[in-house]
């Protein structure tokens, strides 16, 4: 057998799995968006109709879509730079050569990545729970009253920010103190020799140094946040008042609850365009700073 | 700043981090040994007055959590077993074989790890709604069966083979799934051990696709059923955290005991080139 021939023969299944499961699906989704398959035509295919962009059109004319492109919004400008900065400090903290047991502390501020988001969601509800949950009762001993985190639309969103910093953040860790560790140790011993503090070095050796691992790490946590979901499915069923439908929330109603197909994948495919522009505006940006 | 301070400091704050990211689970072990109820009282209790098994008891016996439990050993077992052997069959040949476009076709494949998965789901629950497979193992397994993660990281590894081994095999009349099988493989064997885990934990983890097209209890996963019991059963907290520590006490038991192949997987799989 000659080696390109093989070539295909291992790469088949693989390939025949992603054509089928994941590429094939995608087109179908485009197709689908320009549809209006609904409940009648999941009974009966002759029911559907094209609709070319009329499913984006109504979408882009539905407070709600913009309401839960809103909440997830907020939910990726804050909760992507809190736990980033979350991760990198706890990079820092265990690449210092004062920490102790770092092999113990970087289990420990791991652990919450390898759990299960509906296990650790249902206890997070409870901790957060606004009569006899433990964050209002160690609150009340500092005399804040208690907070209503889940059921005031005010609170809900910043308390699943919290909840996924929480989560996520030993992830980027691990990615950080990597890039830390690769770090030349004479670059801080040359600015510690020319009196530089703490936070110039920080600010001149760590964080250039750090730049492409940011980058990236940024880049993927941006993407993996536009795709909230399982917590607000958990903590809060996208209530109260709405304040927590993401829009991968709002295409799971649309699609599995309210079996407007068409229409779900048309919110599938905004959301795909706007993760797609914007980490090309963050790759661009990125360039752009280099520059001078 | 004297050094003495600085060391406690570093050594404080990360301290008070672990505790951060432990509290949570540790109180969720507490809180499934309490009696029904005791964990609403005021002052919150951290352990148990009087630790016993009846939640679990309850879980298993009345709430089907047993069938929970196995469904995502099946499934999740099913989904690494099978993804590891195409996986590394594709890994392999993009790194070692050399045939036409394929740099391109590999390119190709990262390039599809822009598109969220959430949006080919639509379409491929009706694809399985028309073959039959809604609400069977089988809907939730064969998605995940290769995926490009994998693969890429297989590259990463496999490209570290010298090519002079096999060609070596070639030239002795080795066939080149021999070459593979007998060669090949036992190179391998740490990312086997880093991809498995990676696979397992992701399969035992995943929540939305479950969801979707496992539409009847006797398939659910745990994630699914015990979403489904945190709806039913919202007040009970005692009985919630027992079912939050099936769920979660199996991956972390895991994570633990091959914490160096999956933290090396995760280094691998950032280095992007």
């Amino acid at each position: 057998m000659n080696p390109p021939r093989a070539a295909w023969l291992f790469l088949a299944p693989a390939l025949l799995v992603l054509g089928v499961f994941f590429l094939l699906p995608v087109l179908g989704a485009l197709v689908l968006s320009l549809t209006d398959y609904d409940l009648y035509a999941l009974a009966d295919l002759h029911n559907l109709r094209f609709v070319a962009l009329g499913n984006y059109w109504e979408l882009l004319h539905r407070p709600l879509f913009w309401s839960a492109l809103g909440h997830t919004v907020y939910f990726v400008a804050v909760g992507v730079p809190l736990s980033m900065g979350a991760s990198l400090g706890a990079a820092m903290l265990l690449n210092s050569p004062l920490a102790r047991c770092k092999p113990l502390f970087r289990t420990a501020l791991f652990a919450p990545v390898v759990t299960t988001v509906v296990a650790v969601a249902v206890i997070w509800r409870y901790l957060f729970n606004t009569r006899y949950g433990m964050a209002n009762y160690v609150l009340g001993l500092v005399g804040v009253h208690p907070v209503d985190w889940l059921g005031d639309p005010h609170w809900a969103m910043p308390t699943i920010i919290l909840f996924a910093v929480w989560k996520n953040f030993g992830y980027n860790m691990v990615i950080f103190l990597a890039g830390l560790q690769a770090i030349p140790p004479e670059l801080y011993e040359a600015a510690r020799i020319d009196g530089a503090s703490a936070w110039r070095q920080f600010r001149h050796i760590t964080l250039p140094m750090l730049k492409p691992t940011l980058l990236m790490v940024g880049i993927l946590t941006v993407s993996g946040y536009f795709q909230l979901f399982a917590e607000p499915y958990v903590m809060t069923e996208g209530g109260p008042l709405q304040s927590t439908v993401s829009v991968l929330y709002l295409m799971y109603d649309e699609g599995f609850k309210w079996w407007n197909l068409g229409s779900a994948s048309a919110v599938a495919f905004l959301l795909f365009v706007i993760m797609f522009a914007v980490t090309a505006l963050m790759l661009k940006l990125s360039r752009h700073g280099e520059e001078p | 700043m004297n050094p003495r301070l600085a060391k406690a400091l570093v050594n404080g704050l990360l301290l008070g981090g672990a505790v951060v990211a432990l509290f949570p689970l540790l109180w969720m072990l507490s809180v499934s040994f309490m009696a029904p109820g005791e964990a609403g009282a005021l002052p919150p209790p951290l352990l148990p007055a009087h630790p016993g098994w009846a939640n679990y008891r309850e879980l298993f016996l009345r709430a089907g959590m047993g069938r929970y439990l196995l469904n995502s050993v099946l499934v999740s077992g099913a989904i690494t077993a099978l993804s590891l052997v195409f996986n590394l069959m594709a890994g392999y040949a993009f790194a070692k074989l050399r045939f036409a476009g394929r740099e391109r076709l590999f390119r190709a494949l990262l390039g599809a790890l822009m598109i969220p998965t959430q949006v080919a789901m639509l379409p491929l629950f009706l694809l399985l709604k028309y073959a039959g497979l809604v609400n069977s193992y089988a809907g939730v397994v064969m998605p995940g069966m290769a995926a490009v993660f994998g693969i890429f990281l297989v590259r990463q590894y496999a490209r570290g083979i010298p090519d002079e081994l096999l060609e070596a095999a070639r030239i002795d009349g080795a066939g080149e799934w021999r070459i593979f099988v007998r060669i090949v493989l036992p190179l391998l064997k740490p990312i086997i051990a880093t991809l498995a885990i990676f696979s397992f934990l992701a399969a035992w983890n995943d929540f939305m696709w479950p969801l979707i097209v496992l539409t009847g209890q006797e398939h659910y996963t745990l994630p699914i059923g015990l979403a489904s019991l945190a709806r039913e059963h919202a007040q009970d907290s005692e009985l919630m955290m027992a079912g939050s520590v099936v769920t979660v006490l199996p991956v972390l038991l895991l994570f633990l005991s091959l914490q160096r192949y999956y933290l090396q997987g995760l280094l691998l799989g950032s280095v992007k080139g």
